[in-house]
């Protein structure tokens, strides 16, 4: 028996003595220097790193424009697929100072940390971008503490899929469509869902019930919530309610994206709250129901005056600090976001642009023909918080959400847990 | 457990005159110079742990006394923490974030939860994997005919990786998957607090069952059938078979499974992550510590850090409590082989 | 010791089991069905999700949430989507990532693993107790804590896209499993063996090499079989350390795209989860008897 426990503190031993030769041996790290506006006028070959490059869009407009930049040629490093381990892949390169990460694609709730932490070159004086054909939502996704770090170079929003057949006219305000889910009963359907599962998903759909309702999360600074007040509450309670009296079905607290659509197409659910992609699936998709039966619109509002605020997806474009060749990154950024290639994305990979004018452009529309109506639903889009502690504030958002709409916590108290957890994270 | 005080006596002897003579107990020239010789063998092992865990452990524990970079409020620009002292524990063990206590939403405040929820998927997925896997094995032990297509089939749910048993799951467990249809419920099995919860034990279960079993059945063809004529002539009747002779005697093997089935369950990531996302319930019924370690990754390397630190620990008391006290016999056979040689 | 002996040389033939087993029939007899029924059972409990796995792989992706319990909308589009690198899914090179990778670790960590389990279980030397201390302390450590150190020595060095920077990792796992189930094994060996050989004029490497080895063979072949599955089967370290040049399947599968955002391509992730597993039940079928015999002989026996 002896011996046998004397496994362990061999082993603490052993981990003891390793900790201290490694604390007298290796602390080499905690250098913060503003190494801002280095290699400025530098031209040369650079690196774009993006996520997973899904439809083969972004190699060709690369070759297309190495075509042109025989002596500024871009190399293309491709990341996951996954947000987070996009965002551990560029920490990890940019706390390594790495110069090989030049232009980099980021999802845009992380922009805000990724400035904080001093690794964007700011987009103003010889790299000052003219932002007006952007839509304005999507500038501010880019925007940390009034300084523009990041171009936005995709968007994504939200809009209200609805069946035509049963609902002639779309609702125009949330107590419309709440009044909608009698026609839901008639023909024995679910009425309403979104993205309720915990996950990011809830934190788009709370806040653009927040949102729309006139509530915001945090102030425009970032870091001080705001989430405590009776607009929010109102926001809140529009879910909660409708939860609870079963507008929205029980099992829609375990829908992401796929599950509603999923539910959508079989005909099972009035109205959904999705992203665009869902168009074109519920249109060709074998065991769709609805191929023709359903509408879009944007997201139903609090009177029918304004529509709802729609939360923005996408990602954007920012030039790194250690990059040694900033002259042509940022060329490059002027080319991600050009007319031209905005439109390439939207035709290749359903990417909706971030130029407000391709809404309207005629051959777009007749390939996306939602472009119109997501237009609508981005004009009054409201950017999830821009925050340096996204994972943080995301985190305290999803979490009482979740809580208050399951009924477990009263929306008051949500919001009360949810401005501390907010508060906390940025502490 | 008789062979405790052999151990003892030779433990101590052991540690009396370990390096003069340690060819003593055996007298054999095949020991000469063996304590070189086997330090020079397992020295590649050494040096490969050292790398691949040893500084990990070590870079972990000095991160865990750094503060994470916070906010320059002027400036709104990260500024790095310096010493955190003992800060980032008390952070998590007493859930307090600055001075008052963390607020719900935040990672702080499930510390505990998700300690309370890792130590009960650990306790009902090994119960019930000990149980069914103890049947399991019975029921092949016994079987002759279809013995390989048994014991292939039960290999497949262990040879199924993790993360794709996890999406296979996620999908039958779908609100509109084939779960709900063949029991004909209505049952929100990523939602609920005890239905996300046996989701994952259920699937857990699935997967690790098989293992057990190999390792109980390894444990029973030990057994010589004598043994069990034996007790049949003495008129035992097949549960007193079961609790008088196979217990026992398996009772070493399913020993060092309950530790390691243990420690593996305590680590538990894959099927949570990727199942229910740590939600279900409140939104954290299926926290497990290491996806608490992961998300928190993302929001202070060094706060993560301290609680990987802690989940380490936490493990190792298990490990501890169970070798100590419970007596499974990880460093055993050796023992008993050199009792059988002296 | 009479026990001893017994045990490690029946461990040394596969066959042995069965021919026990013969000698047990009569007990059988008696509950019979009771055991076809507990088998058919185990059997249904087992492959019952993996047949759902296989069913929904040959079904349209069109019908993904289709409930009817046997194929429908038979395609083998989704094998064609896994295999697909036009929506940037590279499954193909992942599975052969996976192999050299798997290989790698095996290898490694058997060739050091053999020789400390022999030290360990055979020789009396200083440090022993804290060499099996280590080792256990290193298979009881949680993979979370590895992550980021790891990731950040590597990133240092520009491992980061190479082979060993998903080798080495798995080593950590690997290799302590290694340790432990040699260990076992070895300590059940019948050493007279080579303490005759030696008595015969053998040194004790030829005696390792000409007697103990072979006896060991069935014990080094399972465990590297159970190496390379815990290799083949890691994702948490490889989702962080790879790139998609070096991703191994787990990785390739968790992260499988479909054409659109958001899109989570069901039928063609369980495509590519039944060609995973083909390997490792081919493996099984085959090596059954080999991973059970291995397993008795030296495993787990405490």
């Amino acid at each position: 028996m002896i011996r046998r426990t004397r496994v362990f503190p061999a082993a603490m031993a052993s981990l003891g003595a390793a900790v201290l030769v490694v604390a007298m041996g290796g602390c080499g790290s905690g250098n913060d220097s503003n190494s801002a506006d280095k290699n400025t006028n530098s031209r040369g070959p650079i690196t774009y790193v993006q996520g997973k490059d899904n439809n083969n869009v972004i190699r060709p407009l690369i070759a297309q424009w190495n075509a042109s930049h025989p002596n500024e040629q871009v190399t293309f490093k491709e990341q996951s697929d996954q947000a987070d381990q996009q965002h551990d892949d560029l920490v990890q390169h940019l706390q390594a100072k790495d110069s090989h990460y030049d232009v980099l694609n980021i999802d845009v709730v992380y922009v805000a940390e990724f400035a904080a932490k001093g690794w964007l070159q700011p987009l103003t004086g010889q790299f000052k971008l003219d932002t007006s054909p952007f839509l304005p939502a999507t500038v501010k996704t880019g925007t940390y503490n009034n300084t523009l770090y990041a171009a936005p170079q995709s968007s994504d929003g939200g809009l209200l899929y609805y069946r035509k057949d049963l609902v002639p006219n779309p609702p125009k305000t949330w107590d419309e469509m709440m009044s909608d889910c009698s026609i839901a009963k008639a023909h024995k359907m679910d009425c309403y869902a979104g993205q309720f599962a915990k996950y990011e998903g809830l934190t788009v759909n709370a806040a653009e019930a927040i949102n729309t309702a006139g509530g915001e999360i945090v102030k425009s600074d970032g870091r001080t919530p705001d989430v405590d007040t009776p607009a929010a509450a109102k926001g809140l309670s529009m879910l909660v309610d409708a939860y609870k009296n079963g507008n929205i079905p029980q099992q829609a607290i375990t829908y992401q994206e796929e599950q509603g659509r999923q539910s959508f197409e079989a005909g099972k659910l009035l109205f959904l709250r999705n992203w665009p992609y869902v168009y074109s699936l519920a249109t060709t998709d074998g065991s769709s129901v609805v191929k023709d039966k359903f509408g879009i619109a944007p997201l139903p509002g609090i009177d029918a005056s304004k529509p709802g605020a729609s939360s923005l997806g996408g990602h954007d474009a920012a030039i790194s600090q250690y990059s040694a060749h900033k002259a042509t990154a940022f060329d490059f950024i002027k080319f991600l976001t050009s007319e031209e290639t905005q439109k390439t994305f939207a035709t290749k990979a359903s990417l909706a642009p971030v130029i407000a004018s391709l809404y309207d452009d005629p051959t777009l529309v007749k390939q996306l023909p939602y472009l119109p109506t997501l237009k609508n639903s981005l004009a009054n889009a409201v950017p999830r918080p821009v925050t340096p502690f996204y994972p943080a504030v995301t985190q305290a958002i999803e979490t009482n959400a979740y809580a208050a709409i399951k009924g477990d916590k009263t929306v008051d108290q949500a919001l009360k847990d949810m401005q501390a957890a907010i508060q906390a994270a940025g502490s | 457990m008789s062979v405790t005080s052999g151990v003892s006596a030779n433990d101590k002897a052991e540690q009396q005159a370990q390096a003069p003579a340690p060819e003593r107990k055996r007298g054999s020239s095949l020991h000469r110079g063996e304590g070189r010789r086997g330090i020079f063998l397992v020295a590649p092992t050494i040096i490969l742990l050292a790398v691949v865990i040893g500084y990990p452990v070590v870079k972990a524990i000095v991160m865990s006394f750094q503060k994470d970079p916070g906010l320059d409020k002027a400036t709104g620009m990260f500024v790095s923490g310096g010493s955190a002292g003992f800060s980032n524990y008390t952070h998590w063990l007493l859930q307090r974030c600055g001075t008052a206590s963390c607020p719900p939403g935040t990672l702080g405040s499930e510390f505990w939860d998700s300690v309370t929820t890792t130590f009960f998927f650990t306790a009902a997925t090994v119960v019930i994997e000990v149980i069914l896997g103890m049947w399991m094995a019975l029921v092949m032990n016994r079987a002759f005919r279809g013995r390989g297509v048994l014991r292939a089939s039960v290999l497949v749910p262990w040879a199924i990786p993790t993360a794709i048993t996890a999406k296979l799951w996620y999908f039958i467990f779908a609100y509109d998957g084939i779960a709900n249809h063949i029991l004909h419920t209505h049952i929100l099995w990523t939602g609920g607090a005890w239905a996300s919860r046996f989701a994952i034990i259920i699937a857990d279960v699935w997967k690790t069952t098989p293992f057990i079993a190999l390792l109980i059945l390894a444990g029973l063809q030990v057994i010589p059938a004598e043994t069990y004529e034996a007790a049949r002539v003495d008129g035992a009747n097949s549960w007193q078979r079961f609790t008088k002779v196979t217990l026992p005697l398996v009772r070493p093997a399913l020993m060092v499974a309950i530790l390691f089935r243990t420690l593996d369950a305590l680590r538990i990531y894959d099927l949570p992550a990727i199942l229910t996302g740590g939600g279900g319930g409140t939104g954290h019924a299926t926290t497990t510590l290491s996806i608490l370690v992961v998300d928190q990754i993302r929001s202070g390397f060094n706060s993560a850090a301290a609680l990987s630190t802690l989940t380490f620990l936490l493990i190792f008391l298990v490990a501890f409590i169970f070798v100590k006290f419970l007596g499974a016999h990880v460093v055993q056979t050796q023992q008993r082989q050199q009792k059988g040689t002296i | 010791m009479a026990s001893t002996t017994a045990v490690g040389s029946r461990g040394g033939r596969a066959s042995a089991p069965e021919r026990r087993v013969a000698r047990r029939r009569p007990q059988f007899r008696f509950s019979a069905a009771r055991s076809y029924l507990g088998i058919a059972i185990i059997v249904i409990f087992c492959l019952a999700p993996f047949y759902w796995m296989v069913v929904t792989a040959f079904r349209n992706v069109g019908y993904t949430f289709d409930t009817t319990p046997w194929p429908t909308h038979v395609t083998l589009d989704n094998f064609r989507t896994a295999f697909s690198t036009s929506l940037g899914n590279h499954f193909g090179r992942a599975l052969l990532n996976s192999a050299i990778i798997g290989v790698c670790t095996t290898l490694l960590a058997v060739a050091a693993g053999c020789f400390a389990a022999y030290a360990i279980a055979r020789l009396d030397f200083r440090g022993k107790y804290l060499v099996l201390g280590v080792v256990l302390g290193a298979s009881m450590f949680p993979g979370v804590a590895l992550l980021t150190p790891l990731f950040q020595l590597f990133t240092n060095i520009h491992w980061i896209g190479g082979y060993q920077a998903l080798i080495i990792p798995d080593i950590s796992f690997a290799l302590p499993l290694t340790v432990y189930t040699l260990t076992a094994f070895f300590a059940e060996m019948p050493w007279e063996l080579e303490e005759a050989a030696v008595v015969d004029g053998c040194t004790p490497g030829q005696a390792f090499r000409k007697v103990l080895l072979p006896l060991a063979a069935p014990g080094l072949f399972t465990t590297a079989i159970l190496a390379f599955i815990s290799s083949w089967n890691e994702y948490l370290l490889a989702s962080e350390l790879s790139n998609d040049k070096t991703q191994p399947v787990t990785v390739a599968v968790a992260q499988f795209t479909g054409s659109q955002p958001h899109q989570d391509p069901y039928t063609a992730v369980m495509a590519a989860g039944t060609i995973v597993t083909i390997p490792l039940v081919i493996m099984v079928l085959l090596l059954q008897r080999r991973i059970v015999a291995g397993l008795t002989a030296g495993g787990v026996k405490g």
